[in-house]
């Protein structure tokens, strides 16, 4: 029984997701909700165990349908998994929370497409398959098209066709990768590519890099890596505030694939392939830092803001992948579940600030009325986090990654880390002061004194259960710094189990199935 | 059989990368769409061309590569396929909802102005 709990994060919200949809026709959203809410108790509850199960070190390989290795596909329970099922279950309670309050009511097949969402993140995260990787990342943004496109009007339309077409454009790339891959080596597993990659003769290895860098290209545009982060911004800041709350994970999806392949197949005695990418990386990983922070500072809305700290985040934990030490990679662990919290607060903080602003919005340059006290202090809260201002995790991890920087990285490293916090630090008390203190009534639309009388009437009101939401979320920030010991030492675990590569391949090959002869 | 083989996938990625970079969304979903033709002939070959060679096992012949077809890249690219024609149908619909709320099948939402105009930061400001 214990073997098939790897299955589990897959199965438990594609059940859940599929009921929905069935009781979806004939009840009313309670049912709906409720439903949801046991499928995400179920999962979380999973989650936890399969971290229990992954903690004591074990690599845990699940054959699909008791098909040998060499011939079906296997799933790969790792620290690294584990931590990256239960980061993004902790992150769809506070999105289902935030939803629940009213979203999912205006939004066809929410909790369906919801819980498929996290079945695509799940089974990403699990797989030890190339080709089942990139069908799971398909599950993953079939999903996020419809959670992003239903009950979306003009502008939204049109920035989700930004983003479906730059993904599917992708996911071709990533097709043509695979083809290229089997070509060359014959498998599509992990783990053999792995073997066979050191092997591969001196006059393929041309093509065979070739191969490599379209999958790395693949996984940089998932994660939004420099020059392919145009569709992030835009896209984020008009997703519902829920959804993006649930995005953050999902360039994350891309990272966390850059890491395995860099530490499985372009690992210590890889050959040709040793630390393939990696000066690339680096170099595009810390450009994207600096980008994000000039974005903080420039984004002329507090959504928009938002979505840059994401692309901080992405280009902080390039770095920290790319260094490729034992040191850096745990702090990009540890870096990792706290940016997709903070970055998924200051989403959802922007929605509440935008409607109790009423017409102002989110507009950092539009004067408002006041707004009550608790979403400044939210807010305060949520940028100290993410900025990485003691005493909040994002400090810790990004101690912890100057901390584990080799001396002849450190000049660039150093540079702009601390320069880019500085310039979100800059462009979040900037947005800070003017959304919360420089208050008043609305007067500077130019030539138009009150012209359009301010309708306060219209704003909807913010409820409990929304703020509630954003307190779980800075909470699990706290309980990151709080608890920073035992994830730090998960997180060294886990990186020290990435690096031996060669435990994988054993495991694999010594995973028999057990019914059928092999 | 080779080149004729690599010459369409060629082809195929040249006219669709093409229609792919032009402005109009139908052009956009075209060059998709060829696109992911060119991927699955790729697919496809990746397991070597070969000639009358069943994917399945018979009777009576060695169970080696030189004697069958390679049937996981033809598994491979029935998924392919799948997912690209469903992907397709998203395109056109969001397409299509593109083209009714804004009025323009630009795959900006709306035509570039004359070159000189500047566009507000913010068009729905």
């Amino acid at each position: 029984m214990m073997q098939h709990l790897v299955l589990g994060p897959i199965l438990v919200p594609l059940l859940t997701g599929a009921i929905l949809l069935l009781l979806e026709r004939r009840h009313e959203v309670r049912v709906l909700r409720i439903g949801a809410w046991i499928g995400l108790a179920l999962l979380l509850a999973v989650s936890a165990a399969l971290l229990a199960l992954a903690s004591s070190g074990d690599i845990t390989v699940y054959l699909l349908g008791d098909w040998p290795s060499r011939l079906g596909i296997v799933l790969m329970l790792d620290r690294l998994s584990a931590l990256m099922v239960l980061t993004t279950t902790l992150l769809a309670i506070p999105a289902l929370m935030y939803a629940c309050a009213g979203w999912d009511k205006r939004a066809l097949h929410f909790h369906a497409l919801f819980q498929i969402q996290l079945m695509g993140l799940n089974g990403a995260f699990l797989t030890g398959d190339v080709f089942n990787l990139f069908v799971f990342f398909e599950v993953m943004l079939i999903a996020s098209y419809g959670l992003l496109l239903s009950g979306a009007r003009g502008e939204r339309i049109s920035a989700g066709m930004h983003y479906v077409v730059f993904n599917i454009a992708a996911s071709t790339l990533f097709l043509i990768a695979l083809g290229l891959v089997y070509g060359m080596f014959g498998t599509l597993n992990m783990a053999e590519l792995a073997v066979r990659i050191r092997e591969v003769a001196p006059e393929d290895v041309a093509l065979a890099r070739a191969a490599c860098g379209l999958l790395l290209v693949v996984f940089c545009a998932k994660a939004a890596l420099l020059p392919m982060y145009l569709w992030l911004p835009e896209t984020y800041a008009r997703a519902p505030a829920a959804v993006a709350a649930l995005f953050t994970i999902m360039t994350k999806v891309g990272l966390y694939a850059v890491l395995r392949t860099g530490t499985l197949l372009f690992g210590e005695g890889a050959g040709a392939f040793e630390g393939f990418a990696r000066d690339t990386l680096l170099v595009f990983g810390l450009v994207t830092m600096v980008l994000g922070g000039l974005g903080v500072v420039g984004a002329l809305r507090l959504r928009i803001g938002a979505a840059y700290l994401v692309l901080l985040s992405s280009g902080t934990l390039f770095v920290s992948f790319a260094l490729a030490q034992p040191g850096t990679i745990a702090a990009g662990l540890y870096y990792l579940p706290h940016s997709c919290f903070a970055a998924a607060a200051m989403f959802l903080i922007a929605h509440v600030v935008q409607r109790e602003r009423g017409s102002a919005g989110d507009r950092v340059l539009t004067i408002a009325p006041p707004i009550p006290r608790v979403t400044g202090l939210l807010y305060l809260i949520a940028a100290i986090s993410v900025v990485g201002l003691p005493p909040l995790s994002g400090f810790i991890g990004k101690v912890l990654l100057l901390a584990a920087t080799p001396p002849e990285d450190t000049g660039w490293v150093y540079a702009a880390v601390l320069g880019s916090g500085l310039l979100a630090l800059v462009g979040l008390s900037r947005t800070g002061t003017r959304l919360f203190w420089r208050t008043g009534e609305q007067d500077d639309r130019g030539g138009e004194p009150d012209a359009p009388a301010p309708a306060p009437a219209e704003t909807p009101k913010v409820r409990g259960l929304e703020i509630a939401a954003i307190f779980v979320l800075l909470g699990y920030g706290l309980a990151m710094t709080v608890g920073a010991a035992p994830i730090l030492r998960y997180a060294t675990a886990a990186a020290a189990q990435l690096l031996s590569a060669d435990d994988y391949v054993r495991e694999v090959r010594a995973t028999m199935p057990q019914r059928r002869e092999p | 059989m080779e080149f004729a083989i690599a010459s369409g996938v060629g082809v195929l990625v040249a006219g669709g990368v093409y229609l792919l970079l032009r402005a109009r969304t139908f052009d956009v979903i075209l060059g998709l769409t060829l696109l992911s033709y060119a991927t699955n002939l790729l697919i496809f070959s990746s397991g070597r061309a070969v000639v009358g060679k069943p994917p399945v096992l018979r009777e009576g012949l060695q169970p080696t590569l030189a004697h069958y077809a390679d049937p996981l890249p033809q598994a491979l690219v029935l998924t392919a396929i799948v997912i690209a024609f469903a992907m397709t149908a998203v395109t056109v619909v969001v397409a299509m909802r593109n083209h009714a709320d804004l009025h323009s099948d630009h795959v900006d939402g709306h035509e570039p102005g004359p070159p000189g105009a500047t566009h507000g930061g913010d068009p729905q400001a």
